[in-house]
């Protein structure tokens, strides 16, 4: 059906062209949604901010004072198209609890986070993939079901569970690596690497889990097509059938399934920084969270969902790009 | 059904679900001493006097593991009934009505979906007061998007059969379609997304708590509890492993359930895999 070989008369590339471009614009109009959300959602709630800020403190007077020095008693939406302003041009204003820039400390965080994730990425990707496709290779047979196990067992492990494990275990009883994962401007790449080791071990082991499941199945059901009984029954070999039939079809599915666990990873970043006391955003933005400081808050949480819009935009116009059918158009 | 049909995982399962929920409803029975009862010295380790070792202040393990159970068990049970009360009766909603009711809501879903749940929490958290319902609304609201996303695919499909038709030639009205005709038709596909979504609401209150959002202290749950006790693991106590153990196995025990209901509806189906 779908063959990659079948070419059809090429007339350019159009629909996939429309196709990438309607999802670029629908990204960007979920950012601005997602910002409306993030800004004017929240100020929309019941409470208000001046005296969650105070606590027990709260009388009217000090309420009054602390809505005029924080500029909440102007109109919201003056206040949200500045804040929109500021945060496209990177400012995210100063923040409340301790009136430091929040850009300043975003930059060396968002760096730092990025860094952790990216390593665990480089790690999971290629192992879950391969493990995925052994899993196929022995379906219903013995290390199909213990990987079916083992896996099913690792998803419902929460991060902080296989994080302290490890702390325990590698950091503590046999001392080979350290705690808390503490990395600063001077070190070396190699030092950054040894710093953090645990941490990203705990994501690898938490999100390879899911990919890999994910990967069997996208596989699976590929293998089961009636594309590959044909190529099967006409005689040619197993990895030929594999390279010709199954893989072209196979990227698409993979693919997905990569960009939405590294879109996962990000978030999983918040959990493994706080337990391994790591500098990155979400250890700066679960402690701005309990101190309600919201110029933090809201910079973090704006930045965390277009990260996790970008991969999942990028996850879509790749597997636009890999299916044969939106290639070739007829 | 026969009973001997069920596979000794599946078995397993349900008896450490069983077990998480005697513990929980005889909390007060069963925890040798109070929840709050400070009981001997900081983080002593296992013995006769304590199965578990004591905590952080002090306080019994087991006692607080066993009260916890209460807290994060409800909690999360609370807020997954809840979240599949929104996310059901929003979507068949939306698949029976379809048009500008179904745009208007699937568009609003897919925008909570954008941003990741663990953050859409901790904004929101962030702005609202500390209070148990306001934690169990937050949680059941952002779930409820997982399961309208379902919820409208179910029912869409079971919307357009021939039976629904001929509810609505005899003139029956939307509640009563939505209740009689589609509900009964999707129960099975939506019973087995229940124990994905209380696994999920375990794991994401403990998540909360351990973070410090969650359940506030004095008041035993198993994700602050890790909390509490993280400090100790630096100097090889392992108590905070106890409590995490303790929501792994729980969540562990839901999923292997979960999975042998969804292989035997797949093949009750006639499904492939025998």
């Amino acid at each position: 059906m779908s063959d990659a070989s079948s070419g059809g008369q090429r007339r350019g590339l159009p629909p996939v062209a429309t196709l990438i471009l309607q999802r670029l614009g629908l990204s960007a109009l979920l950012l601005i949604a997602v910002s409306l959300l993030i800004f004017v959602g929240i100020e929309a709630l019941p409470g208000d901010f001046a005296s969650t800020y105070l606590g027990q403190s709260a009388t009217p007077q000090a309420i009054a004072n602390i809505t005029a020095e924080l500029g909440l008693d102007r109109p919201i939406w003056t206040r949200y198209f500045e804040w929109l302003g500021g945060a496209v041009q990177g400012d995210f204003g100063t923040s409340w609890a301790s009136g430091q820039d929040v850009s300043a400390q975003i930059s060396r965080r968002l760096g730092n986070s990025l860094f952790l994730a990216a390593v665990a990425a480089v790690i999971a990707v290629p192992l879950a993939v391969g493990l995925g496709m052994l899993a196929v290779r022995y379906v219903d047979r013995l290390a199909d079901r213990l990987i079916n196990i083992v896996s099913l067992a690792a998803i419902s492990l929460p991060e902080f569970f296989v994080g302290y494990l490890l702390i325990l275990f590698f950091a503590v009883k046999f001392g080979v690596a350290p705690f808390p994962a503490t990395v600063y401007d001077s070190m070396s790449l190699g030092e950054r690497l040894g710093a953090i080791a645990l941490p990203v071990a705990t994501l690898v082991l938490v999100v390879i889990a899911h990919m890999m499941r994910m990967t069997r199945a996208a596989i699976l059901s590929i293998m089961s097509s009636q594309y590959i009984e044909t190529a099967e029954l006409k005689g040619i070999g197993a990895l030929r059938t594999i390279i010709h039939h199954a893989a072209p079809n196979a990227v698409a599915p993979i693919v997905n399934v990569v960009a939405l666990n590294l879109a996962y990873l990000v978030v999983g970043v918040v959990v493994v920084e706080v337990v391994f006391v790591y500098p990155g955003m979400g250890q700066y933005m679960v402690d701005a969270v309990t101190v309600r400081d919201m110029p933090v808050v809201q910079a973090c949480g704006l930045i965390f969902a277009a990260v996790y819009i970008l991969l999942n935009m990028v996850a879509d116009i790749v597997s636009i790009l890999a299916n044969p059918r939106l290639r070739h158009p007829r | 059904m026969r009973l001997r049909s069920i596979p000794p995982s599946a078995w397993i399962g349900m008896a450490g679900i069983a077990l998480a929920f005697v513990a929980a409803l005889f909390a007060p029975v069963l925890a040798p001493y109070g929840e709050r009862e400070i009981v001997g010295a900081v983080w002593e380790p296992m013995g006769p006097e304590h199965w578990l070792g004591t905590d952080n202040l002090g306080r019994d393990l087991l006692s607080r593991l066993i009260f916890g159970a209460q807290t994060t068990l409800f909690v999360a049970l609370a807020a997954s009934i809840l979240s599949f009360a929104i996310g059901i009766c929003l979507s068949f909603v939306a698949a029976v009505t379809r048009g500008i009711v179904d745009q208007g809501l699937s568009r609003l879903n897919d925008l909570m979906m954008s941003i990741p749940t663990l953050i859409f929490a901790l904004v929101v958290l962030a702005a609202l007061p500390q209070k148990l319902w306001i934690l169990i609304l937050v949680m059941a609201i952002l779930d409820s998007t997982r399961v309208f996303r379902l919820g409208r695919a179910v029912a869409v499909d079971i919307a357009v059969m021939d039976f629904v038709e001929a509810a609505r030639l005899r003139g029956e009205g939307t509640i009563w379609i939505i209740f009689r005709e589609i509900l009964p038709n999707a129960l099975s596909p939506l019973l087995a997304e229940f124990g994905l979504r209380f696994a999920f609401a375990v794991l994401f209150l403990s998540t909360l708590s351990f973070l410090g959002l969650g359940i506030q202290p004095p008041q035993a749950d198993w994700g602050g509890m890790v909390k509490d006790n993280s400090d100790g693991i630096i100097f090889g106590v392992p108590a905070a492993l106890i409590p995490g153990g303790a929501i792994a196995a729980l969540a562990v025990c839901v999923n292997i359930v979960v999975d042998w209901l969804l292989h035997r509806t797949s093949s009750l189906k006639g499904g492939r895999d025998g």
